[in-house]
C-alpha cells in the first residue's frame, strides 16, 4: 500500500512541478534552456535551505526526476562532501553526486548519434 | 508613416520566359499539390546531409528552369540566387555548375523578389538572359535559426513552418511571343518596429510590407483595385491581418486582393499554425501557381511583395529586435 | 474590423499582443501535468525496482539514469520531440528533457563529424544546466562551510 501511495505522490508532485513550469512558459515565453536553468537553480537554492530534500523524502521520483532534483543532488553532494573534506569536498562533491546521470546522458548521446540519423519533422 | 519617393523603378524589357520549382514532400501534400515541376519523395534528396540536399535542389531548379525555357547553360548571362543559410552556401555551391556570372544575394525571405528586381535591372542594361532563384529547406533552417530537430519543444501558435523548396525564374530581354512581364518594382527599406519575439515573424514584417506596398501605390498613382491579386511572401495569417490594418490606416484597403504565399502553401491539418515561411514560399508560389494563372489570362496584373525578417540567432540572443524588409514587383500579362 | 486607435511604432507591440492568437493555456497545463506526472511515476517505478538490490540513494540515481537512457533512445527514434509538441514543460523539466537536450544536438550535428559536431555541440542546449548547476552547488557548499550550516 505504501508503494502505491508513493506512486500517487510522485505523480502529483512531479506533475505539479511541470505544471508550474508550463504556467511560466505560458505567461513569459521563456525558452527551453532558460526554463531548465531556472528550475535547476530553484532546486539548488531550496536545498541550500535544506527544503528540497524533504520534498524528495515525501515524493520520491516526483521530486528527484524533475531537473530541480538535479540541482538538489548537486548541492546535496557538494554540501555533504564539504562537511567531510572542506573546500576540496565543496569542489568535487556536486559533480561526483551527479556523475552517473551526466555520464549516462553523454554515453547515450554518443550512441544515438552513431546509430541514428536525424529525421525531418512531419508536424 | 514617413513617405519617401524614388524607390520605384520601371522596367522596359524584362520578360518572364519560364519558371521551375522543386518542392519538398510536405509542400507537395499542401494546397498546391501537383503544381510543382518536381516534388521530392523525401527531403534528403538522396544526399547524406540536409545542407547537401538543399544545394541539390538549387542545382536541379536552375538546370530545370534553363532547360524548360529551351535555353542552354551558355545562353544564360547571370544567375542571381540566394538562400537562408550562413554565407548563402546552397546557392553559391550550386552555381559551381553554371557558366554564367553569379550574384549571391540575401534578404532573408524577400530574396526571391530581390533577385527578380536585380535580374530585371540587368536585362535593361544589356544582359540577355538571367536566372533568378531562391529557396529554403526546413531542416537546415530549423537548426540554424531555432533548435535541433529532435528537441521536444512546444510550438507557439504564432510560429510558421519553413518551407522546403527552390523556385527559379528565367528572365529575358527579348519578347518572343506573349510573355508575362515584370513592369515595375519598389525597393524595400529596412524597418524595425521593435518586435522581439522570433516566433512572431509575421508581426515583425508587416510594417515593412505596409511601407513598401503603400509607397508603390503612391509612387505609381495606383490603387489596390487596379490589381487582380496582391501576394505577400510569408507574412502568415496573423501578419496578413496586421498588414490589412496598417494599410487601411494609410488609406488603402487591400483586404479584397491580399493573399500570402506562405499562408496558402499548406492545409490547416498540416499544423503549420501561421503557414509557411522561408525564401521558398514566394519562389514556389510565383513560379508554379501565379505564373500559370497570368499566362492563362486569369490575372492581368499582380503584385508580388517578398517579405524578409533580417535577424540572426546572434542578434536575437543579444537582445536586438527584428528588422524587416519587403521588396515588390509588378507583373503584367 | 476597424482598428480603434492609430497603430504607431510606439504602440505596435501592445497592438500585436492584442491581435495574437492565444495558445490554449488550459490544454497546455493539463498536458504538462499529466505527462510530467507520468514520467515521474515511471521513475518511481524504477526506484521501487532498484530498491530490491540497492539502497534508496543509489536506486534513485539509477532510476534517473534509466530515464535518461530511455529518453535518449526515444529521441533517436524521433518520438520524444513528438511528445514535447503537446507536453511542453511536462517533457522538458523531467530529467528526460535534459537527456533530450543532450542527445538531439549530438544527433543533429553528427554531419559535422565526431569532434566538432557530436563532441562540441552535444551540450549546446544542456550546457547551461551543467555550468550553472556546478557553479551554484560550489557556492552553496562554500556558504554552508563558512557559516557552519
Amino acid at each position: 500500500m505504501d508503494t502505491f501511495l508513493m506512486f500517487v505522490k510522485a505523480f502529483l508532485v512531479g506533475g505539479g512541478i511541470c505544471l508550474i513550469g508550463q504556467i511560466i512558459i505560458n505567461f513569459t515565453h521563456l525558452t527551453n534552456g532558460k526554463l531548465l536553468v531556472l528550475f535547476l537553480i530553484a532546486g539548488a537554492v531550496l536545498e541550500g535551505f535544506g527544503l528540497y530534500g524533504k520534498l524528495v523524502e515525501f515524493a520520491g521520483a516526483g521530486a528527484s526526476v524533475p531537473i530541480s532534483g538535479f540541482g538538489y543532488a548537486l548541492v546535496r553532494g557538494a554540501v555533504l562532501a564539504a562537511k567531510q573534506d572542506g573546500v576540496y569536498g565543496a569542489l568535487t562533491g556536486g559533480l561526483s553526486a551527479c556523475a552517473t546521470g551526466v555520464s549516462i546522458a553523454i554515453i547515450s548521446g554518443y550512441l544515438v548519434a552513431v546509430l541514428f540519423r536525424p529525421r525531418t519533422k512531419k508536424k | 508613416m514617413d513617405y519617401y519617393k524614388k524607390r520605384t523603378l520601371d522596367f522596359a524589357k524584362s520578360f518572364v520566359l519560364e519558371g521551375y520549382t522543386v518542392a519538398g514532400p510536405k509542400e507537395n501534400d499542401g494546397r498546391y499539390k501537383g503544381f510543382f515541376d518536381f516534388a521530392l519523395e523525401d527531403d534528403m534528396f538522396g544526399q547524406n546531409t540536409f545542407e547537401r540536399a538543399e544545394r541539390k535542389m538549387f542545382e536541379h531548379a536552375i538546370e530545370g528552369a534553363i532547360a524548360k525555357a529551351n535555353l542552354d547553360d551558355v545562353d544564360v548571362d547571370a544567375v542571381i540566387a540566394g538562400d537562408l543559410l550562413n554565407q548563402i552556401v546552397s546557392a553559391s555551391f550550386a552555381a559551381k555548375k553554371n557558366h554564367a556570372g553569379f550574384l549571391g544575394i540575401y534578404n532573408a525571405c524577400a530574396t526571391f523578389v530581390e533577385s527578380l528586381i536585380i535580374g530585371s535591372a540587368m536585362l535593361n542594361n544589356g544582359l540577355e538572359n538571367v536566372v533568378c532563384a531562391a529557396g529554403s529547406h526546413f531542416s537546415t533552417a530549423e537548426r540554424q535559426y531555432r533548435y535541433p530537430l529532435e528537441l521536444g519543444v512546444l510550438r507557439s501558435p504564432v510560429t510558421q513552418w519553413t518551407a522546403t523548396g527552390v523556385g527559379a525564374t528565367v528572365l529575358s530581354n527579348k519578347q518572343t511571343g506573349k510573355l508575362p512581364r515584370i513592369t515595375r518594382a519598389t525597393l524595400g527599406r529596412v524597418i524595425d518596429y521593435g518586435v522581439m519575439d522570433v516566433n512572431n515573424m509575421g508581426a515583425a514584417m508587416a510594417p515593412s510590407a505596409c511601407d513598401t506596398i503603400v509607397t508603390f501605390f503612391r509612387d505609381t498613382n495606383t490603387k489596390p483595385q487596379d490589381y487582380d491579386v496582391i501576394y505577400t511572401g510569408d507574412l502568415g495569417k496573423l501578419g496578413s491581418d496586421i498588414l490589412m490594418d496598417l494599410t487601411r490606416q494609410e488609406g488603402f484597403d487591400v483586404s479584397a486582393q491580399l493573399h500570402d504565399c506562405g499562408a496558402s502553401l499548406y492545409w490547416d491539418e498540416q499544423q503549420t499554425y501561421q503557414g509557411g515561411s522561408g525564401a521558398a514560399c514566394s519562389a514556389l508560389v510565383f513560379n508554379s501557381v501565379l505564373l500559370g494563372r497570368i499566362r492563362r489570362g486569369e490575372y492581368k496584373k499582380i503584385l508580388l511583395a517578398g517579405t524578409g525578417a533580417l535577424m540572426s540567432p546572434t542578434t536575437s540572443f543579444q537582445g536586438d529586435s527584428i528588422p524587416a524588409i519587403t521588396h515588390l514587383v509588378e507583373v503584367s500579362a | 474590423m476597424e482598428a480603434k486607435s492609430e497603430i504607431t511604432r510606439e504602440n505596435y507591440k501592445s497592438y500585436v499582443f492584442e491581435k495574437m492568437p492565444k495558445s490554449s493555456h488550459w490544454k497546455n497545463m493539463i498536458w504538462a501535468f499529466l505527462i510530467g506526472g507520468t514520467i515521474c511515476a515511471i521513475g518511481q517505478g524504477f526506484i521501487e525496482l532498484y530498491s530490491l538490490w540497492f539502497n534508496l540513494q543509489d536506486a534513485s540515481v539509477l532510476a534517473s539514469g534509466t530515464l535518461v537512457f530511455v529518453a535518449a533512445v526515444l529521441t533517436g527514434f524521433g518520438v520524444y520531440d513528438q511528445i514535447g509538441r503537446f507536453a511542453g514543460a511536462g517533457s522538458t523539466i523531467p530529467i528526460t528533457g535534459f537527456s533530450n537536450a543532450v542527445v538531439s544536438p549530438a544527433l543533429e550535428f553528427r554531419a559535422e563529424g565526431y569532434v566538432y559536431g557530436v563532441g562540441a555541440k552535444m551540450f549546446l542546449v544542456a550546457g547551461p544546466v551543467i555550468v550553472n548547476g556546478v557553479t551554484i552547488s560550489v557556492i552553496v557548499a562554500l556558504i554552508t562551510l563558512i557559516f557552519g550550516g
